[in-house]
Formats: C-alpha cells, sequence, structure tokens
C-alpha cells in the first residue's frame, strides 16, 4: 500500500499532476530581519564572505562562508526559542521527530483583512468563518496564515513606524484556540514572525510565541508564495537544519499540492 | 586664487599616474614628518645648552649633547634669499615646473631652507609651518607672516592639502547622527557632490529627512556589513570617490565582563574593523590610481576614530578594543597607500553627542564640531586629528607616557 502510494505520487509529480510549490524566500543580505530594541542582542542578517573564487585563493573552486541567525529568513521556530518552551522534552531543531516536518497544511485567507488594515486581526471568529466554509481544522496540521504579505519589499514588507513595526498576526485567544481546542502541529506566517507587528502589546507579549512553544508546536515565518497554497489539501515538507541545540533554522518550505485540491 | 571647476575628463585621456617626492628621510629627521602629520610644527632643543637645531641631527651643534628634544618652537623668521628651480632631476618637480624655494632665519636661531607661498617676498617676515607631503615626509613651508595664505592659495602648495574643493565625497553611513552635518560641511568647504551610503533600507531611520533636504547629496546602497554590498558601490562610483569619510560605526556600552557573549562585540569588530577593511580592499584600488587626476584627483581616506583606540576605556571596553584595531589598520593602510600618495586622515574624538553615549558626562563632541575637525584636517592635509578637548588631552598624555595613561584610564580617573 504505502509503496503503491510513494509509486504514485513520484509519478505524479514527475507529470505535474502534484505540484511542488516553494515557500521559501531566497537568503538575501538585504531581506528584513525582526528588530529588537538595541539594548537586546540583534538577530545576525545573512552574510556570504567568498573563500576563494576560481583564483589565487584557491583556483579550482568556488565557495562561501555564511553567517546568520537560527531566525534569518524563511525560518522555523522550535519551543525552545521561547522561554515558555524552554523545559519541553525534544524542544530543539535537532531533537524533534523528523516525521513532524512532513504533514498537512491549513491556509486561512486573510488577505482581505490584511489589505485594508495593517494590524490585521486573525480572531477565533476568522479561523470559524474559515471553518465554516473548508471545515474543521484537523488535528496535528500546520495552520498558515495568508495575508500576501510576502508580496511586500523592502520599507513597506518590516512596516516600522515610530512606535514599532506594523503587521497581521494572531491574537492570543486565536492562537489558544488552534492549539487547545484543534490541536495543531504549528503556525505559519509570511511576515516577519508569527506574532504580529505590535504583537508585545498584546497580555501575553507575543502570544504566538508564547503558546506556541509553551506547547511544543512549532513555527514557521517569512514564508512566500502562499497564495499558491489550496486552503486544504497541501502536504507540506518544512524540515529545519539538524542544528545542535538549536531554537530554529533557516530551511526550504515546499509544499506538495495536487490537482483539484480544494 | 581660487581654483576652477575642472571641465569633465576626456574619455581618451589616460590617467596621469602618481609621482612621489624625495623619500628618504634619517631616523631624526622622520620625527618632523610625525609632528607634521599632526600640524605641529617642532624641531630638536638642547635640554644643556637650549639651542635650537635644524636640520634634524643626533648630536646638540653647541655641546653635542646626544640627548635632543623634540618641542613645539616659534615659526617666526624672516625670508632671508629665494630662487626658482626651473628644471629639477626628481620627477615630481619636473612635472610641476618652476618651484620657489628660500632660505628662511628663524626668531629662534637656525636658518632652513624650505617651500616658499607665492605670496612671500624676500626679507619679509614669514611663519614656517610644517606639513606632509605627498611622499607622507615632512616639509617646511613659508607663509607670510600675519597674513591669510593658505596652502589653497597657492597652485603649487595646495598638492600637500586634501582640500575638498570640486572634490566628490563619499560618507559610508547615511544613519549616523553627524552624517547631515559632515555633508553641509563638506559642501560649504567646496566638495562637488556628496554621496551617502545607506544601508538597510528597508528600517526608516531619522537622518534621513536631514538628509534629503541637503542640495547636492546622493544616497546610494552601502553596507559595509556586506562584501558583495561594497563591491557593488565601489564598482559604481569608485572611480569618482575623491575623499571618502568611513564614519560607520557600531558602539553599545560595556567591557568583556558586562557582555554574556561575543554577540555585541563582533558587531563591533565587523562595522569598526572589518567593514573600514572591505571599504579599503574596494574602494582602496581606484583612489590609489587616480591621485593624480587632476583638480578633482582622489586625495584622502578618513577614518572617524574615537580616542579610546589609543587606550581602552572600560565602560565602552570592546568598542574601545575594535578602535583600537581600527586604528592599527589605518596604518597599514597608510603603508598599503604611501606609493599613491593617498592620505589616510584619522580623526580622533572623545565621547560624541549620540545616543549610546548619553549618560557620559561633558564635554562631548558635536556634530559640528567634528565637522569643522574634518575640513580643516582635509585644508590642512593632515593625517592625526584630535577633535575637542577630551581627545587632545588623552592625546597628549598618550604621547608621554603611553603606560600612564593606562594606569589612569583603567583605574578610573579620567573614565
Amino acid at each position: 500500500m504505502s509503496l503503491n502510494t510513494l509509486a504514485t505520487l513520484a509519478a505524479e509529480i514527475a507529470t505535474g499532476a502534484v505540484r511542488i510549490v516553494d515557500l521559501t524566500h531566497t537568503l538575501d543580505p538585504d531581506f528584513p530581519v525582526i528588530i529588537l530594541p538595541p539594548e537586546f542582542g540583534q538577530c545576525a542578517r545573512f552574510r556570504m564572505e567568498e573563500v576563494s573564487a576560481y583564483d589565487h585563493r584557491g583556483p579550482g573552486w568556488k565557495w562561501h562562508n555564511l553567517t546568520l541567525n537560527e531566525h534569518t529568513g524563511t525560518h522555523f521556530d522550535a519551543p525552545a526559542h521561547w522561554i515558555s518552551g524552554r523545559d519541553l522534552p525534544h524542544n530543539t531543531v535537532d531533537a524533534i521527530p523528523v516525521s513532524d516536518f512532513v504533514g498537512p497544511v491549513v491556509v486561512i485567507d486573510c488577505t482581505q483583512g490584511a489589505e485594508k488594515d495593517d494590524d490585521f486581526e486573525l480572531t477565533p471568529e476568522g479561523i470559524a468563518v474559515h471553518e465554516a466554509t473548508h471545515g474543521k481544522i484537523p488535528k496535528d496540521a500546520w495552520v498558515f496564515m495568508r495575508t500576501d504579505w510576502s508580496k511586500r519589499s523592502g520599507a513597506a514588507y518590516l512596516n516600522m513606524k515610530d512606535d514599532g513595526p506594523h503587521s497581521p498576526g494572531p491574537t492570543p485567544e486565536a492562537i489558544q484556540m488552534l492549539i487547545n481546542k484543534r490541536d495543531i502541529r504549528g503556525f505559519g506566517t509570511e511576515t516577519v514572525g508569527t506574532d504580529a507587528g505590535q504583537g508585545a502589546h498584546y497580555a501575553p507579549p507575543f502570544p504566538a510565541h508564547y503558546f506556541l512553544h509553551g506547547a511544543g508546536k512549532y513555527g514557521l515565518q517569512c514564508m512566500a508564495n502562499l497564495d499558491q497554497l489550496p486552503p486544504t489539501g497541501a502536504l507540506l515538507l518544512a524540515a529545519p537544519l539538524k542544528i545542535k541545540n538549536g531554537t530554529g533554522s533557516p530551511l526550504r518550505v515546499m509544499a506538495l499540492v495536487a490537482d483539484g485540491a480544494s | 586664487m581660487s581654483v576652477l571647476p575642472p571641465p569633465r575628463k576626456s574619455p581618451q585621456q589616460r590617467t596621469t599616474s602618481p609621482t612621489q617626492p624625495p623619500q628618504v628621510r634619517s631616523r631624526a629627521a622622520m620625527a618632523l614628518s610625525a609632528a607634521a602629520a599632526e600640524g605641529r610644527f617642532v624641531l630638536q632643543v638642547c635640554p644643556e645648552c637650549d639651542s635650537v637645531q635644524y636640520p634634524p641631527r643626533d648630536a646638540c651643534v653647541s655641546c653635542l649633547n646626544t640627548n635632543l628634544m623634540w618641542q613645539d618652537v616659534d615659526p617666526s623668521g624672516t625670508l632671508l634669499a629665494q630662487t626658482t628651480v626651473n628644471i629639477s632631476v626628481n620627477l615630481y618637480f619636473r612635472e610641476r615646473g618652476d618651484w620657489r624655494v628660500g632660505t628662511v632665519h628663524l626668531d629662534a636661531g637656525p636658518s632652513v631652507v624650505c617651500h616658499l607661498h607665492c605670496d612671500c617676498v624676500t626679507r619679509g617676515r614669514v611663519r614656517l609651518i610644517n606639513r606632509l607631503d605627498r611622499a607622507g615626509e615632512g616639509v617646511m613651508i613659508a607663509l607670510p607672516e600675519g597674513g591669510k595664505a593658505t596652502l589653497q592659495s597657492d597652485p603649487q602648495l595646495n598638492a600637500l592639502s586634501s582640500d575638498p574643493t570640486h572634490r566628490r565625497v563619499l560618507i559610508t553611513d547615511a544613519r549616523a547622527p553627524n552624517t547631515p552635518m559632515l555633508a553641509k560641511a563638506l559642501l560649504e568647504a567646496g566638495a562637488a557632490t556628496v554621496f551617502v551610503g545607506e544601508a538597510e533600507s528597508w528600517l526608516p531611520y531619522p537622518t534621513r529627512q536631514a538628509l534629503d533636504k541637503v542640495k547636492n547629496v546622493e544616497i546610494l546602497p552601502l553596507d559595509v556589513t556586506d562584501t558583495a554590498s561594497v563591491q557593488r558601490l565601489a564598482a559604481e562610483i569608485g572611480g569618482k570617490t575623491d575623499i571618502l569619510i568611513n564614519n560607520a560605526r557600531f558602539l553599545r556600552p560595556g567591557g568583556v565582563m558586562a557582555r554574556g557573549s561575543t554577540g555585541f562585540a563582533s558587531q563591533e569588530m565587523e562595522v569598526n574593523y572589518l567593514g573600514l577593511m572591505r571599504l579599503a580592499q574596494a574602494f582602496g584600488p581606484g583612489m590609489c590610481a587616480r591621485t593624480a587626476d587632476g583638480v578633482n584627483s582622489a586625495v584622502a581616506w578618513v577614518n572617524l576614530l574615537a580616542v579610546s583606540a589609543l587606550s581602552n576605556q572600560p565602560g565602552f571596553g570592546t568598542f574601545s578594543a575594535s578602535q583600537a584595531a581600527a586604528r592599527s589598520l589605518s596604518q597599514n593602510m597608510r603603508a598599503d597607500f604611501r606609493a599613491s600618495g593617498l592620505r589616510v586622515m584619522n580623526v580622533y574624538a572623545g565621547p560624541t553627542d549620540d545616543a549610546w553615549q548619553q549618560p557620559v558626562h561633558p564635554p562631548k563632541v558635536a556634530p559640528i564640531a567634528l565637522a569643522r575637525a574634518i575640513v580643516t584636517g582635509l585644508r590642512e592635509g593632515l593625517e592625526d586629528v584630535y577633535c575637542g578637548d577630551v581627545a587632545q588631552d588623552i592625546a597628549q598624555r598618550f604621547r608621554e607616557n603611553p603606560g600612564l595613561l593606562e594606569h589612569e584610564v583603567t583605574a578610573g580617573e579620567l573614565g
């Protein structure tokens, strides 16, 4: 049965009946990272330093040293990223069971709200509206908040104002509902974090980080191309690098989408 | 005499290669160069018999005492005689045509053969200045006493200065709080254009509005922590950068033990030390190739450094270490740039008037003071400028006794 399933899948990928969608931004020195108050340590930007380029530093080969944070670019958050998840078992990227890196994904379309309001909130009511059309979010699924925010670039992406960044995110109630009532695997966004730009002002601050990781759930952020995913039915491949005690990792996020997926 | 703006260069014209005045100096005479780097007029004075010596020597001309001391002395004198050298065997002077030299009898005693400003007259009163020539060696120049004569007002002596007039300046960090003032000052000093490097255009910053209001400022992408970004900008404007002012700086308070990790220290090194190296590697070759390229030739590289580069200030301990590294690198740049005549000017300041040094007691260096120090230093062709009372005091103590300065600062007396 399994052998047949995999053979069918391989064949359908080859024919294009199953599309593979890349949900990843290119690692680029100019891609924004989260900005914290300057007294705190900061997220390292992505940097590439040439080691050699077929020259006197190494005549036959070209390669680079990379510098980046675990949370630079399109990246995965493990439970150990947040203080609420620091004492959980298997809370780092090297310890998470690999089966968790492949699973179903549900996409909640928040584009209309996010277009009108930079601080658009995903609420329990918004989740209910999604479920009324697309069915109940299944247990152990990834839930993505689609805002089309990834189509923004430059200053409009972080959208930093004098009172901090402004970008959409879930309310504390919404994220608690997804965890406690739907038992999701993780939550993903197109913005720089799983929380809203103004997420520091919720109680607790940064509720998505706080509640997700406290419950052993995962985060994915800075994703692209969520508009190419169906609301339900896609299969997500999101495997962070195996970093010892890593709290997260840049990664290539891909989704398998079958023809006819709703 | 004002210098006219240069016409646009013919693309068929070969860029003139830089040549240099004579370089060889005795060790004794090199002390003149060291003083010229700071624009000081010094001569050897015998502590036994008080006789002032010139040229530099190893023993007193009067009493043979071998312990001669370099001291600031009265630069006033009388021009005894002058002549004009029409043809020189030295390529540098040969290219520059007639060159005036004269003998000045100093009131302090000795007579000095020196370069003459065009307004000097025989038997007239003059004052001598000691400046670096394009070989980086100290030379004496006579200016008319009491007048307003400057290096810029003599077409040949202007080559000793790094005058911003008609030159194109790159200031590397648009986000630094001093950038709008520096840009304004350089333009007021005659710079044709000020390019300003802007990192992370995705993140707004307060000085942007002020910069937008300054005419002849061009904001271009540049992040000194990103090698590719530095190389891109050098590819774009490296051939028309005549003065580079590196004001990119990362600073956080704290020393070794105040930090739980090397995080901030590595950012300090990335910006303050490796950033300077990236700029030097990308912009240095093009600038060095253009030091004889007419009126708006490449002329100077300016590093803004904290005076804690000389001796570590514990309250800003790891930042001081990055400044010391940058200072050391600037010495290496001087050696590498020497053959081209491109001058590396370090402008040292004490605490500056900005957010990260807000809890530090005054006196603090305001952006306008820094801007004035840079413009003056460029016009005077200096290599080392100490801006403000704190920097000047620390520099004086460093010259006298670096070990004592270290004890004073680490014991908190000057911290």
